[in-house]
């Protein structure tokens, strides 16, 4: 049964026709970049998997540095030390189309390029917890940072294929198949019509020849009632 | 193209005191309002990532949420200083089971 009521008329069934030619290439088309992108999506998801457990680690090594540094420090001394950063990060963004997803790309640029140079505050005053603990922030951010860019690619990524997925999934169970009903049903009644006229045709023909015989025969008759 | 965009820090003061050393945008919070509050007002500025703490992210995931699908900013969950919550982990596995339908790694 086709779901909606179409016309069964030649016009339709064409238009039917190429709508259905449309969708089963758009379902081809779709189908492979659904499944390119789930390829590079579990690339990306690898590629988080492991760089995050990396960086938590880092970061939980940082922080009990910290702790440490704080524990020798008095926390008014050691907020003064870190007050005024020497280091800023500027970080510019361009963008990376994969399978018309755009995902970012970070490049980032740090005021003073050397990372042994990044200690805002003179040694004097503070712990070396605290310089041990700031160098190694330091060394963590660059895998923060591209934490952060594979972070959003797979977030990005892993919406463009459920809404992929969906389409793909609209297309071959829903669209793909009602046309096709459709486009049955219209040929079948179209067969059925021609069938009809075809039957109605015939009838009429017999009707005509019928009226003709009897006409003939009446005439024969008078013919031979005269003679 | 190549705007300059800018990095942030939310969390409690002891976990993100250190990022301002790297020149980071830092912003303590002591609490969950003051937390959302932030995290709404810099992600309508130059920020494109931020990196917040799973100790906050953890109450405010709907916060979250609505950052997901916009390009800017990237907010990254990170371990504060009680320690991993495995909650970046986590979002990693959600991400794959609304992309597949099912865990498959």
């Amino acid at each position: 049964m086709p779901a909606a009521v179409v016309n069964p008329t030649r016009m339709e069934l064409t238009r039917l026709k190429g709508k259905l030619r449309t969708a089963q290439r758009g379902h081809k088309l779709l189908k492979d970049k659904r499944d390119e992108l789930m390829k590079q999506f579990l690339d990306v998801v690898r590629e988080v998997r492991t760089l995050r457990s990396q960086v938590e680690r880092d970061l939980m090594r940082v922080h009990s540095s910290f702790t440490v540094a704080s524990a020798l420090m008095s926390g008014p001394a050691m907020e003064q030390a870190l007050m005024y950063p020497k280091q800023s990060v500027e970080l510019s963004m361009t963008f990376q189309n994969v399978m018309s997803v755009n995902v970012p790309v970070y490049h980032f640029q740090t005021r003073t390029a050397d990372n042994g140079d990044i200690y805002p505050y003179g040694f004097a005053a503070t712990s070396g917890e605290l310089d041990a603990a700031v160098g190694a922030l330091g060394e963590v951010f660059q895998n923060m940072l591209k934490l952060a860019e594979i972070e959003k690619t797979a977030q990005l990524m892993a919406e463009e294929i459920e809404k992929t997925r969906r389409r793909v999934n609209a297309l071959e169970y829903v669209v793909i198949p009602n046309t096709q009903d459709s486009i049955r049903y219209i040929t079948m009644k179209l067969d059925e019509n021609d069938r009809a006229t075809t039957t109605r045709l015939m009838k009429v023909k017999d009707m005509i020849l019928k009226e003709a015989i009897e006409q003939r025969q009446a005439e024969n008759a008078r013919v031979l009632e005269q003679n | 193209m190549a705007d300059n965009y800018r990095i942030a820090a939310i969390g409690d003061k002891d976990s993100v005191l250190g990022f301002k050393a790297l020149g980071l945008s830092v912003f303590p919070v002591e609490s969950l309002d003051e937390a959302r509050h932030t995290l709404h007002r810099i992600a309508k500025e130059n920020y494109a990532v931020v990196y917040l703490t799973e100790q906050l992210a953890v109450q405010m995931e709907a916060d979250i949420a609505r950052y997901k699908d916009a390009l800017t900013p990237a907010v990254i969950l990170i371990p504060g200083k009680e320690g991993s919550l495995g909650l970046g982990m986590s979002n990693i596995k959600k991400a794959v089971e609304r992309a597949v339908g099912a865990d498959i790694l």
